[in-house]
């Protein structure tokens, strides 16, 4: 049962992108596509598990004092493999995702799970939870990429949705256009939510 | 010239938070008041300035001269951890006043993922030595100017009615979003 638990946690309740709010940087700059969005969602989500992983594995020989920096180290490691990976084999996404990739290593969301849920957890929950917290952030992106690409470019996956009558919103997939819609899908979220949109962890 | 050109391209017309969504979280994070954001900006500052210089330095005579690039990220991040380490050691040391002020923002800018971007960007964009300091500086004081110009805001916002649903970081990122329309008009101003 606990492990359902700690699957679920990051889809909705602690989702880490509209709920706690970590790992933002990403989320703005590269959602002005779906693919971009998902390419970088799947990116964090490997980097994510793998750490998490590896740290609740080993969390027994880590040196309390020098913690953080093993951490890094760990989480700079994955996030060299997803590297290479996107650029071996997806070389239009490298460089389109640039230098926002190799910034998974600061994305708040994986030191962040690392050192408050994967360092005092058994593997089985630590998994767990890297998977939900991974795919929250996942949808997340994807849905942000949607609602950035449609209207800024009336196209969905690079594939003509609306007519010709659609006039682009440029603003959409300028900087710009990223605050604006992260903070009405926020809004909404936390209508829905009926909560107040206070951020329980702020970074 | 060229150096001009670099510090305001970075300050203003690429600023990190606007333009390159670096930095976010403490740009959100700490925004509440004007003197912290103030204060946060100069350590960040003083981070990015050493950082743009030493990371030149470990690219170019490090990692290029063994032909290890792809330890860069493990490196640099060591790097910056180390760095900001030691310069809350030496503030310590040298300015207790400073470091009161400072103090306990100096480790948060670890995490600060404007410091790493800096440093991937430099790269990216093959600067010189002097070239990278400049980069650095410009970002750093793009990030402060970037941050006071939030908690301005914020400080008056406290007085305002917001909807229910957009109170807390959904308004700020609103305000946020206003704020790049107008630092887009600085696009254009110059390239290089």
């Amino acid at each position: 049962m606990e492990l359902k638990d700690d699957l679920k946690r990051g889809l909705w309740d602690q989702n880490p992108m509209f709920r706690l709010l970590i790992g933002l940087c990403p989320t703005l700059a590269v959602t002005n596509s779906v693919i971009n969005g998902l390419s970088m969602g799947l990116a964090t989500f490997f980097v994510l598990v793998s750490s998490s992983t590896i740290i609740s594995i080993i969390k027994k020989w880590i040196p309390a004092q020098v913690r953080l920096a093993s951490y890094v180290v760990i989480i700079a490691t994955f996030v060299t493999m997803a590297d290479m990976f996107l650029a071996g084999y997806f070389p239009v996404i490298s460089k389109a995702l640039g230098p926002y990739v190799p910034l998974i290593v600061v994305n708040c969301l994986v030191l962040g799970r690392a050192e408050t849920f994967a360092s005092k957890n058994p593997v089985p929950n630590a998994v767990a939870d890297a998977v939900g917290m991974g795919l929250g952030f996942t949808w997340g992106l994807v849905l942000l990429g949607a609602i950035r690409e449609i209207m800024g470019s009336g196209r969905l996956f690079s594939i003509q949705l609306l007519g010709n009558w659609f006039q682009p919103w440029l603003i959409m997939v300028l900087p710009a256009g990223a605050f604006f819609t992260l903070s009405i899908t926020l809004g909404v979220i936390n209508h829905i939510s009926g909560k107040k949109g206070e951020a329980k962890h702020q970074h | 010239m060229k150096l001009i050109l670099i510090f305001i391209s970075a300050s203003l017309v690429n600023n990190f938070v606007f333009t390159y969504f670096l930095g976010i979280c403490p740009f959100v994070g700490m925004s509440k008041r004007v003197e912290t954001a103030i204060s946060m900006g100069m350590a960040t500052t003083f981070v990015m300035t050493l950082t743009g210089g030493i990371t030149w330095l470990i690219e170019t005579y490090i990692l290029d001269y063994f032909g290890v690039a792809y330890l860069r990220y493990v490196a640099y991040i060591i790097v910056i951890a180390s760095l900001v380490q030691f310069v809350e050691m030496y503030i310590r040391k040298t300015s207790p006043n400073l470091y009161q002020t400072l103090g306990i923002f100096l480790p948060l800018i670890t995490t600060n993922c404007a410091v790493l971007g800096l440093a991937l960007f430099a790269i990216l964009r093959d600067y010189n030595f002097i070239e990278s300091i400049a980069y650095g500086f410009g970002a750093g004081v793009g990030f402060t100017i970037a941050i006071t110009i939030m908690a301005g805001i914020r400080e008056e916002l406290r007085f305002s009615d917001v909807p229910k649903a957009m109170q807390g970081p959904a308004i700020t990122l609103m305000v946020a979003g206003l704020l790049a329309l107008a630092f887009m008009g600085f696009s254009g101003f110059l390239t290089i």
